[in-house]
């Protein structure tokens, strides 16, 4: 009984003292986008030994839900693959969140299929006409014969918006289109399914999947810095306001800048916005 | 010695013999306020539980409500397109599709895993030694606190390409697949509490039917399982609670299509539940938007669905009771 007690007490001081720890740690909430994740949390990662009393907690649970915590003020730095909409803005202001945007690096949206897949490229109509339901089966593009399973990213998705907007030209997709939360969970089903096609960021290219011609056109860092691929992107991260200079926010925005920013961006499979 | 078994009566000490021993608040007001409150708190704490329950169905339905006035329930129950994103008035938000694939989900899981769990029941309880039940039920209810993403994950990550290689499916991802995960899930708890409710069934009922000539198999089926009937619906009812219930698994084992299967019995396509859309969708709508006032509505649907699967599961039940005059 008497040693439980003491044991009892030591994990008490213990959580108190964990307690009184994290109160004098400055804490940074980042919030969104699956796509900028990696980048940011890699960034994270270098920052908190740069800076040990900064505690960073990075969430990434898509764009559309970074922009909605930045509104209500839950996070600091909303990272989001898209720029914000009319009405998110709309939503900010009488908030009186007043979004800044800060690019840090470019990417693109690669459409992906599996690899033993015959097919090489495809235009953006076709792609159109694949995720509206009116090509139906891999035959009517010259491939093997089997129902095509096209593969999205959910609606709060920064890659969905940007390939809504680019290639989709905001046409509704159909009915049996089928809705991923990720981008590693979009690369595992087109890695398992032989009829599918889903599309990725280019940070998640990887040898399990084939990526296509879009237009006649690879998507590759060159072709995306220069802004020849038609599916290519800023990442954004949104503050409240500018954040003040030398305040700890105004380091982790500016920090692509750098050296060791850009080195990050590169390791991650994305293009760098400087001449790295 | 004979002095002392005499009743040397004293009128004092009978009158104390005869009092009542319950005292009046005025004599032992401590006791009384004591007895009261706890009766009190308890029934505080009781009408908490109710209470939670209303408020649950009251804040949800309050945050529905501005969108049944603004835009009428109609579409929402009979239109299969759903895009609540889509800018200004493009926007659809057919709910049909949705509702349909909770029935299939659930309809799924029930008709793989209660004959499953029935079967497994009565064998532990009945069939099995000792020694075997004492294994198996743990691992039973082992089953039923794995973490339901964990199952999530096995079903698109070993489950859907499996399903896409040997049964030639187009996609792992359908409603199949998050039936059969559903069943392993609503198993344990319609075995475990099946199994007790037979186990309860006293030795006489089983005595007395053996001794009138009945078969191992006739005894079961005909006489046990009916009197722990009420047991046995009560664990499939919280079986299929579970399943309506649980977002995880379907929100990765679905798909996540927004259709209806197009020869009605074809399992094998993508469809998506309720649950899964309000999961997916609800964190990235800003407050006070449509697409906010529509998931709620969709959540209102959720609860409405659920209490009415429960209220037709009493009526059998009660119907059932009364037919069979037992209590």
């Amino acid at each position: 009984m008497r040693t439980t007690r003491i044991a009892i007490l030591l994990t008490l001081s213990v959580f108190v003292g964990m307690a009184a720890a994290a109160e004098q740690a400055q804490i940074l909430q980042i919030e969104g986008s699956t796509t900028v994740g990696p980048i940011v949390a890699a960034f994270s990662e270098k920052f908190m030994q740069m800076h040990p009393e900064v505690a960073i907690t990075v969430k990434k649970t898509g764009s559309g839900d970074g922009a909605a915590a930045l509104i209500d003020g839950r996070c600091d730095i909303a990272m989001m693959s898209r720029f914000m909409k009319p009405d998110e803005f709309e939503k900010a202001v009488k908030n009186g969140v007043f979004p800044v945007a800060h690019a840090i690096a470019n990417d693109g949206v690669c459409v992906v299929v599996h690899p033993s897949n015959p097919i090489k490229e495809l235009t953006s109509k076709q792609m159109r006409d694949i995720y509206t339901g009116k090509i139906t089966n891999w035959n009517q593009l010259g491939g093997p014969d089997m129902k095509i399973v096209p593969i999205t990213r959910d609606t709060s998705s920064g890659t969905y918006e940007t390939f809504n907007e680019k290639v989709m030209e905001k046409e509704k997709m159909a009915g049996h289109v089928e809705y991923v939360n990720s981008n590693p969970q979009a690369a595992a089903r087109v890695k398992s399914t032989q009829a599918a096609i889903g599309y990725v960021g280019l940070g998640f290219l990887d040898s399990n999947v084939k990526a296509l011609k879009i237009d006649g056109i690879m998507p590759s860092k060159q072709t995306i810095a220069k802004g020849t691929y038609p599916v290519s992107r800023p990442l954004f991260l949104f503050t409240n306001g500018y954040p003040e200079l030398g305040s700890i926010v105004h380091e982790f925005c500016t920090f692509y800048l750098t050296e060791t920013g850009q080195e990050i961006i590169n390791s991650k499979g994305f293009v760098p916005l400087t001449n790295y | 010695m004979i002095n002392s078994n005499t009743t040397n009566f004293s009128p004092n000490k009978a009158a104390a013999f005869t009092r009542p021993l319950f005292l009046t608040p005025t004599e032992d007001l401590k006791g009384y306020v004591s007895g009261h409150l706890g009766r009190l708190i308890l029934f505080a704490i009781t009408c908490f539980s109710v209470l939670a329950v209303l408020l649950i169905f009251g804040f949800v339905a309050r945050e529905a409500i501005p969108f049944i006035t603004k835009q009428g329930i109609g579409e929402l129950l009979t239109s299969t397109r759903w895009f609540p994103e889509a800018e200004g008035s493009s926007a659809e938000y057919g709910g049909l599709a949705l509702i349909v694939g909770s029935l299939y989900v659930t309809v799924g899981a029930l008709v793989l895993s209660v004959p499953l769990a029935l079967l497994a029941a009565v064998f532990l309880s009945d069939i099995a030694p000792f020694k075997v039940q004492q294994v198996c039920k743990p691992i039973i209810e082992i089953l039923a606190a794995i973490p339901s993403v964990a199952y999530g994950f096995f079903a698109v990550i070993v489950l859907a390409p499996w399903m896409q290689k040997h049964w030639n499916f187009t996609t792992g991802t359908n409603a199949l697949n998050s039936s059969l995960i559903l069943a392993v899930m609503a198993m344990p708890t319609i075995v475990s509490v099946a199994q007790d409710s037979i186990s309860v069934v006293g030795r006489e009922i089983r005595e007395a039917s053996y001794s009138l000539g009945a078969t191992r198999t006739e005894t079961m089926t005909k006489v046990v399982i009916p009197a722990a009937h009420s047991g046995i619906i009560a664990g499939i009812i919280l079986g299929m609670m579970r399943a309506v219930g649980e977002t995880m698994v379907v929100w990765m084992a679905s798909g996540n299509a927004s259709q209806i299967p197009h020869p009605w019995w074809d399992l094998s396509q993508s469809i998506r539940t309720m649950t899964a859309t309000i999961a997916g969708e609800l964190g990235e709508t800003p407050k006070d938007t449509n697409h906010y006032y529509v998931l709620f509505a969709v959540g209102l649907l959720l609860l409405i669905f659920t209490f009415s699967l429960n209220l037709t599961s009493e009526y059998f039940l009660a119907r059932f009771r009364k037919r069979k005059g037992t209590a």
